[in-house]
């Protein structure tokens, strides 16, 4: 195992549990080469929740996969690093790890909740035989601790075990199989969970219960958490940072406050006016203009460019780097000093 | 009074499946004049969708009546009900499968046109898509009349359905979902374009969604009815419904819909609701189906009676016992017909109107 960095060695700043560096992923296709991810780097630091934002094709998705190194055939990482902390300390990278070692940094280390999870369950096996395989397939656990820990998750998940354990999949509804995910992911007590699209497809009181069981989890429990999501509310809700996504880039990080209240980036200021809130007044919604770009011939210069209101020609020219626009806030916009979230009220709430 | 566009009285629906009826539609009762905005709002499996379906005639109700203005659409002769076809259309919620893959945009809009005898000639219909397109907002209209669905993004699908609806200019627009496919920067100027035909062609809308927000915003002039399980279990004009929301299940909604704002929607309480779990329609609870998750429960009655559908002010309809109880001084009875269609005639009469400002 390549360890080239002990986080004693730096110099007293806390060594992210996760930090990746130019991150580049391709899909080898007929069509073309698709650029999925383009230079993506982001650090992820222990017990913290990041949302990762973006509409679909933005390659949010691919990033996850590419992160645990289960992305489909015919995809690949070209370049960029992804260096995971252990609890020990020891500096790893990821991309470095044979067969062996990265099955077991899989779900003991960083566990993914795919999107339809609804459907990630094996319909033919009780959800206690699923939860062994797992156990079984990513660690040495005796048939005991697995069970006593399945309990003592699925509790945590307001979930009876004894009635669950026994049930097949399709047995249980689209939360209660939501909220069996969830445990199954903190199984093997890993540091990092990424969770892809954890409510799409609930419904809102079953959305709400899922929220509530996750941040009850992350005050119970030590993990960070990186979640993949289309939908702003979510984000608004569990992040404690916000990326934003868009043609296989992050354009814009920052503190969940100043994403939502103070975004400078155009195209996630385009996402939170498209997105309206439901208490009070109603305000002004506005849709972007034109739709994302093809990822096989990226336009020049800033992706967003064709979209862009505040494009002007330096933007379809020079690729704007990530600007440091406010304390631990970086937007990719040659004009973010431009970019500000005003709310109009069309009419009041009465 | 005219007759309105559309009234539903009384109607139910029941499937029946091998292991037993499901009650998918509940004694609804509504109305809709033309031009009016009506959104059925409601989690999966209340009943939304099977009443956008009986509002369309795609599906027959087993009790209860249709009547498109005033005349029982079951009791029609076949021009009649052709009539009240072309004038009620459906878009539906899956833009890649409500389109024929083989059919190019072109012939999937100029098919109703011929068949309905709407144009003359290749040349007309050429002319009368291009214009359809147009309003839809797909421009240039030429670059999209020979492309097949494979072709097109989501977005510019579900304007293809809206422009078929609109070939055979109806009246009545039944969208069942029709943005909650698209991603949202797109999602905004659909319901634009879908905002602009009612306001320029006088179109109709009963909009299903399970999305308030978009409820909110598309309707706000208009009308809401919340459905639970096959019931409205409350109606009334949009900004009421939306900032003084008075059934406990509509308030355990409104409280549990995440916000795109941090500091608000992080100040929003925990669910007060006694259980998380939706119940099967297979075996829905006695007395009130809300019962069971309701933090106003009072045994003896709400497990026992079901609320009707009652007005508690000039505005607005609640199915709450407690509710009515507090609003109005008498708990919201039910004559105990199994059917659940009234006997009441008081209620029975015009439930529809209901709901609407008296301005």
């Amino acid at each position: 195992m390549a360890a080239w960095q002990r986080s004693s060695a730096s110099n007293g700043a806390p060594v992210p549990v996760l930090s990746v560096r130019n991150l580049e992923v391709r899909y080898f296709t007929r069509a073309g080469t698709v650029q999925a991810v383009r230079d993506v780097s982001f650090d992820l630091h222990a017990s913290e929740s990041i949302a990762l934002i973006g509409e679909s094709g933005c390659g949010k998705t691919t990033l996850g996969l590419a992160l645990l190194r289960l992305l489909p055939k015919g995809a690949r990482i070209v370049d960029g690093e992804i260096r995971y902390r252990r609890r020990d300390g020891q500096v790893i990278d990821v991309l470095q790890l044979d067969e062996e070692e990265i099955r077991r940094f899989r779900w003991q280390e960083c566990a993914m909740v795919f999107q339809g999870a609804l459907n990630a369950l094996n319909p033919v096996l009780r959800v206690w035989d699923q939860m062994l395989d797992t156990a079984r397939a990513h660690a040495a656990l005796s048939r005991d601790e697995v069970r006593e820990r399945s309990e003592r998750l699925l509790r945590m998940v307001q979930l009876e075990p004894e009635r669950v354990l026994n049930a097949y999949p399709h047995e249980l509804s689209g939360g209660m199989r939501q909220r069996v995910m969830i445990a199954m992911s903190l199984l093997l007590d890993p540091q990092i969970i990424i969770y892809d699209e954890p409510t799409t497809a609930l419904d809102i009181l079953t959305q709400r219960a899922i929220i509530e069981v996750l941040r009850a989890l992350r005050e119970q429990l030590d993990f960070s958490m990186l979640f993949i999501s289309h939908d702003l509310p979510l984000a608004a809700e569990l992040a404690d940072r916000v990326a934003t996504m868009y043609a296989g880039k992050i354009i814009e990080v920052g503190d969940v406050r100043e994403i939502f209240y103070n975004p400078r980036h155009p195209y996630t200021l385009g996402l939170i006016k498209a997105v309206p809130p439901i208490v009070g007044e109603l305000y002004d919604i506005s849709s972007i203009p034109g739709t994302p770009p093809n990822l096989i011939e990226p336009p020049a210069g800033c992706s967003f460019h064709p979209r862009c209101p505040y494009a002007r020609e330096r933007c379809a020219r020079e690729t704007p780097p990530l600007y440091e626009v406010g304390s631990l806030h970086t937007s990719a916009c040659h004009y973010w000093r431009e970019v500000k979230l005003e709310r109009q009220v069309v009419e009041t709430g009465d | 009074m005219t007759e309105p566009l559309i009234a539903l009285d009384h109607v139910s629906l029941v499937f029946k499946t091998r292991r037993g009826g499901v009650r998918a539609v509940d004694d609804v009762s509504l109305s809709l004049e033309a031009g009016e905005v009506l959104c059925l709002v409601g989690e999966s499996g209340s009943g939304k969708t099977t009443t956008g379906k009986i509002v369309a005639g795609l599906l027959k109700p087993s009790s209860g009546s249709v009547r498109f203005r005033g005349q029982d659409i079951w009791q029609m002769d076949k021009a009649q009900f052709k009539a009240y076809r072309r004038a009620v259309q459906i878009v539906h919620q899956d833009p890649y499968a409500s389109l024929n893959p083989i059919h190019t945009v072109f012939t999937i809009l100029a098919t109703p046109l011929q068949r309905h005898g709407m144009v003359r000639g290749r040349a007309e219909a050429v002319r009368r898509v291009l214009e359809l397109l147009e309003t839809v907002d797909l421009t240039p209209p030429e670059s999209f009349l020979f492309k097949y669905p494979h072709q097109l993004s989501g977005g510019q699908r579900q304007r293809v359905s809206i422009a078929r609806a609109l070939t055979v200019n109806p009246e009545l627009i039944v969208a069942d979902e029709a943005t909650s496919m698209v991603d949202v920067s797109i999602r905004v100027s659909l319901l634009n374009t879908l905002q602009r035909l009612r306001d320029e062609l006088g179109v109709g809308f009963l909009f299903i969604t399970h999305d308030l927000a978009i409820a909110k915003y598309f309707a706000w002039h208009g009308r809401i009815a919340v459905m639970y399980l096959g019931r409205i279990v409350e109606f009334c004009p949009t900004p009421a419904l939306i900032n003084d929301p008075q059934h406990p299940y509509t308030r355990a909604l409104l409280a549990a819909i995440p916000e795109p704002d941090p500091d608000l929607t992080r100040r929003k309480g925990k669910l007060q609701l006694r259980s998380l779990d939706i119940p099967s329609l297979l075996h829905i609870p006695p007395g009130c189906s809300f019962h069971p998750r309701c933090p106003l429960f009072e045994a003896g009655l709400c497990d026992v009676q079901r609320p009707d559908l009652v007005p508690i002010d000039e505005m607005r309809l609640v199915a709450c016992h407690v509710v009515a109880r507090e609003r109005t001084g008498t708990i919201a009875k039910h004559a105990a017909s199994p059917v659940g269609i009234s006997s009441d005639p008081v209620i029975g009469a015009d439930l529809g109107e209901y709901g609407k400002e008296s301005s």
